[in-house]
């Protein structure tokens, strides 16, 4: 540990949280704050968070004493993409939930991905549309109810952490919100990359998806996470059917190619030469 | 006051607003103000393409012509469609290996086989656009032949820019002899 | 880069003009995504943006182009979008996001014949309410309207100017026939243009979000903390929606911002609107015609006059209740039904007759000879 002990507050504007009891995201926020903190910083001045709509997207705004924008439902990234191509120098870091991310604002995602945007998303993935009173996402499990499938869910949940890996992200790692550890490690090690990073973390939402699920509380819901959560090794002996209603973590992707930012910037330098030379 | 209304039809892929994008820029070295539209179909080739050109020592507002001082058309549809907007005045351009058929009643018809010409001497039917402007300038003198030569330098990448300027020269020197239709009173242009 | 000092003599496309005026006004960024007829500005910046230093960037709908215009902007760039109909639709909830944070940047709309995907390659005049009430909730737009290819270039500046002084996207609203017409283009010296630029905040201010009628502008990452939201905010950016007064306050000021200073932002030409026995309201392509079918009406001796509208909004109400007063009627020539028509009706009054004149489909647009004929028709 280094020898500044961690105080959350430190990075927190004098705003109130907006999380009902038990919720993940609150996880999410501490974990990520712990591990800035662990990586050797001690605020967030070379940081810049975007957010769109979405229990998560309160996360960094406007609660982290840093510069935060809070977007439209489903267009964090294109905003970041803006932010980090005209200023290379700062961290954008885009939190969102699964609706945010991987619903309204896919493409995105993908398109972000595969330019290798030197961004790093941390989606809190509820498994539900929770801020607006917990309709079907589309990640939510196979027959899970909500409040718009009443029956149980009839479509299949999207697995955004191999959609991102398979897009071209740099990095990507899906733990749940009870392997704080692994979760924590994995945030820092992301913080330490380049390149279009993606940490899925399996989050609970006792109020919009535990209830109508069967879960009793907050607590419940972590120990399901904990007991459903697969290691991607196991992960890969197992039959599509014995995967069912399982959640695979760990570290899906980690490699290095050109960002963004550094191609634009040499063609940049390439077409002002080119000019100078006429 | 000098104004000529000038009108370029052909087919999509043709080269069609090129003739009127390089007109019009020659015209702008001559100092002249000028207006050039164009319209075609959505589609990129095939369909029916249009350019045209006012040039005038004055203002312009209404864009587009309506009664044009020169028409230049590419096939059969160009001539048939447009010819009404010809003024009575007014002279005509044809490339005759795709034109077949042009009214006797046009006191002003020129005619040259410019995509053959094109295939002939450069090997491409592309560059029959640039040969049929070069008989507009033999045939005209609405704007002069350097602005020409240096509005097809500044108008094509650096590459095909000589072979095209070569098109509107050979264009230019046929226009003298070979293919007039019907008689041309030069100085009313 | 050498910038150009020298007045020189182009033969420009209005979409040209567009995308040299955005680097005139040291514009920065240009996202887009492809749309007839609007291509041709993104296509002219992603070779000349690089060659000064700046980013063009083409994204995967028009969604991710505002979006990435407003991220720029908030990175301190200046920055640009340029789209038609189709793509103005999809820009308009960004649209509104930038407006209630503040955001200054340029959205060209060139438009061509709607409704939906309508006629991409021929002109319009059809998005005029659209500039005006696109994005929802109770906002103030503002949109120029060139009708040259040398007034886009003017107006594509101004467009800038007025994005950076009053902090608020602004629409250029351009047509297929302006955009896609060559014209002979002086272009004035560099060091005559007026570029201006927006305010920043003094290291220690706190309050980027009100206060000051147009607040000062940080950018991300210069250390200001400063929180961006689309949501009601107070002073210093923080959403509060608990108190209606907070939205009240920041609603009316966002309008008032730039409603109380109509007489600054709105720019008209006019032409004989003291003698006038009849008159005419016209923008954009339409105008060229009006210019036309006024000599000949002249030359007729009628006496006739225009305003033509270079701002669109705010409405040029002040000049337009001008013309009403001399003018016993005024036509309203538009390629669309009406849109302008009821603007003026609504500044003229009752004792003024309002005359619309309309045509539609095939991006015909009106003649001058349609223009001089309705003229004469309200002349007998």
């Amino acid at each position: 540990m280094t020898e500044e002990s961690f105080s959350i507050k430190k990075y927190l504007r004098d705003v109130p949280l907006p999380f009902c009891p038990g919720c993940g995201a609150v996880t999410v926020m501490s974990e990520f704050l712990r591990a800035v903190h662990e990586t050797g910083y001690r605020n967030l001045d070379k940081f810049v968070f975007c957010s769109g709509i979405g229990c998560s997207a309160w996360i960094p705004s406007p609660h982290f004493k840093a510069d935060s924008v809070h977007t439209l439902h489903g267009r964090s990234i294109p905003v970041a993409t803006g932010i980090k191509l005209m200023r290379p120098d700062v961290n954008v870091v885009v939190f969102g939930g699964d609706g945010d991310i991987v619903g309204i604002g896919l493409s995105h995602f993908i398109h972000a991905a595969r330019r290798n945007l030197d961004i790093f998303v941390i989606m809190v993935n509820n498994m539900i549309y929770g801020m607006t009173g917990g309709q079907v996402a589309p990640t939510t499990p196979f027959k899970s109810k909500t409040t718009t499938t009443p029956y149980g869910s009839f479509e299949y949940p999207l697995d955004a952490a191999r959609l991102a890996a398979t897009a071209g992200a740099a990095y990507v790692a899906r733990w749940t919100t009870a392997q704080t550890t692994e979760l924590r490690s994995s945030l820092k090690k992301a913080l330490e990359l380049k390149g279009f990073r993606f940490i899925e973390a399996v989050s609970q939402c006792p109020t919009a998806f535990g209830r109508r699920a069967g879960f009793k509380n907050a607590g419940e819901m972590v120990r399901w996470l904990r007991d459903n959560a697969v290691p991607l090794e196991e992960a890969e002996k197992l039959a599509e059917d014995e995967l069912a209603g399982k959640i695979v973590t760990g570290e899906f992707v980690q490699k290095q190619r050109p960002t963004l930012d550094k191609v634009v910037y040499s063609m940049i330098e390439e077409a002002r030469k080119k000019v100078e030379e006429i | 006051m000098k104004r000529f209304e000038i009108r370029i039809a052909g087919l999509g892929g043709q080269g069609i607003v090129m003739i009127g994008q390089v007109i019009g820029r020659a015209a702008v070295y001559d100092g002249m103000n000028v207006v050039q539209t164009q319209s075609y179909g959505a589609e990129a080739r095939g369909s029916g393409a249009k350019s045209e050109v006012i040039i005038s020592d004055g203002k312009i507002g209404f864009p587009f012509v309506r009664k044009c001082d020169l028409l230049v058309a590419m096939n059969q549809e160009a001539v048939d469609k447009n010819l009404r907007d010809l003024k009575p005045s007014g002279v005509l351009i044809v490339d005759d290996s795709i034109v077949k058929s042009v009214p006797k009643n046009i006191k002003h018809a020129y005619a040259m086989p410019a995509t053959k010409i094109a295939e002939e001497a450069f090997g491409e039917k592309m560059y029959a656009n640039m040969v049929i402007l070069g008989a507009f300038v033999g045939i005209t003198s609405i704007v002069s032949e350097e602005s020409v030569e240096k509005a097809v330098a500044d108008t094509f990448p650096r590459k095909t820019a000589t072979l095209n300027v070569e098109a509107v020269k050979k264009g230019k020197e046929l226009a003298a002899s070979l293919y007039r239709l019907h008689s041309l009173d030069l100085n009313k242009l | 880069m050498k910038k150009r000092s020298v007045e020189n003599v182009y033969f420009w496309q209005g979409n040209e003009a567009c995308a040299e005026a955005a680097l005139a006004a040291d514009c920065r960024f240009f996202a887009g995504y492809p749309i007839t007829p609007a291509s041709e500005i993104a296509e002219h910046l992603a070779r000349r943006l690089p060659q000064t230093g700046g980013v063009a960037l083409q994204m995967e709908d028009e969604l991710a182009a505002i979006g990435a215009v407003v991220g720029a902007s908030w990175a301190g760039a200046k920055a640009m979008t340029a789209t038609s109909g189709p793509g103005f639709d999809l820009m308009q909830e960004t649209i509104g996001w930038a407006f209630m944070t503040e955001t200054p940047c340029v959205i060209v709309d060139v438009q061509r014949l709607g409704p939906s995907t309508g006629q991409a390659t021929k002109c319009g005049q059809g998005d005029v309410m659209q500039a005006r009430w696109g994005t929802h909730g109770d906002y103030v737009a503002i949109a120029l309207s060139p009708n040259s290819v040398r007034e886009t270039f003017d107006l594509t500046i101004r467009a800038f100017n007025l994005a950076e002084k009053y902090r608020t996207p602004v629409v250029l609203l351009t047509d297929e026939e302006i955009a896609h017409m060559r014209e002979r283009v002086t272009v004035p010296f560099l060091e005559s243009m007026e570029i201006i630029n927006r305010r920043k905040p003094k290291p220690n201010e706190k309050m980027f979000f009100g206060s000051d009628e147009v607040p000062p502008m940080p950018s991300v990452g210069e250390g200001f903390d400063v929180a961006v939201t689309g949501s009601t905010h107070d002073e210093y950016g923080i959403r509060f929606t608990s108190d209606p007064d907070v939205h009240k306050r920041l609603v009316e000021r966002l309008n008032g911002k730039i409603l109380d200073h109509a007489e600054e932002i709105v720019e008209t030409e006019t032409y004989n609107i003291s003698k006038c026995e009849v008159g005419i309201v016209c923008f954009g392509c339409t105008s060229r015609s009006v210019y036309d079918a006024v000599e000949l009406a002249e030359a007729k001796g009628h006496k006739v006059g225009y305003v033509r509208l270079k701002t669109m909004w705010p409405f040029p109400e002040k000049t337009v209740k001008q013309l009403s007063k001399t003018a016993s009627k005024i036509i309203i020539p538009e390629m669309n039904l009406k849109q302008v028509f009821y603007e003026v009706q609504r500044v003229a009054g009752d004792s003024t007759k309002v005359v619309p004149l309309n045509k539609i489909g095939g991006g015909v647009p009106i003649t001058p000879e349609e223009m001089l004929a309705k003229i004469e028709e309200e002349i007998r």
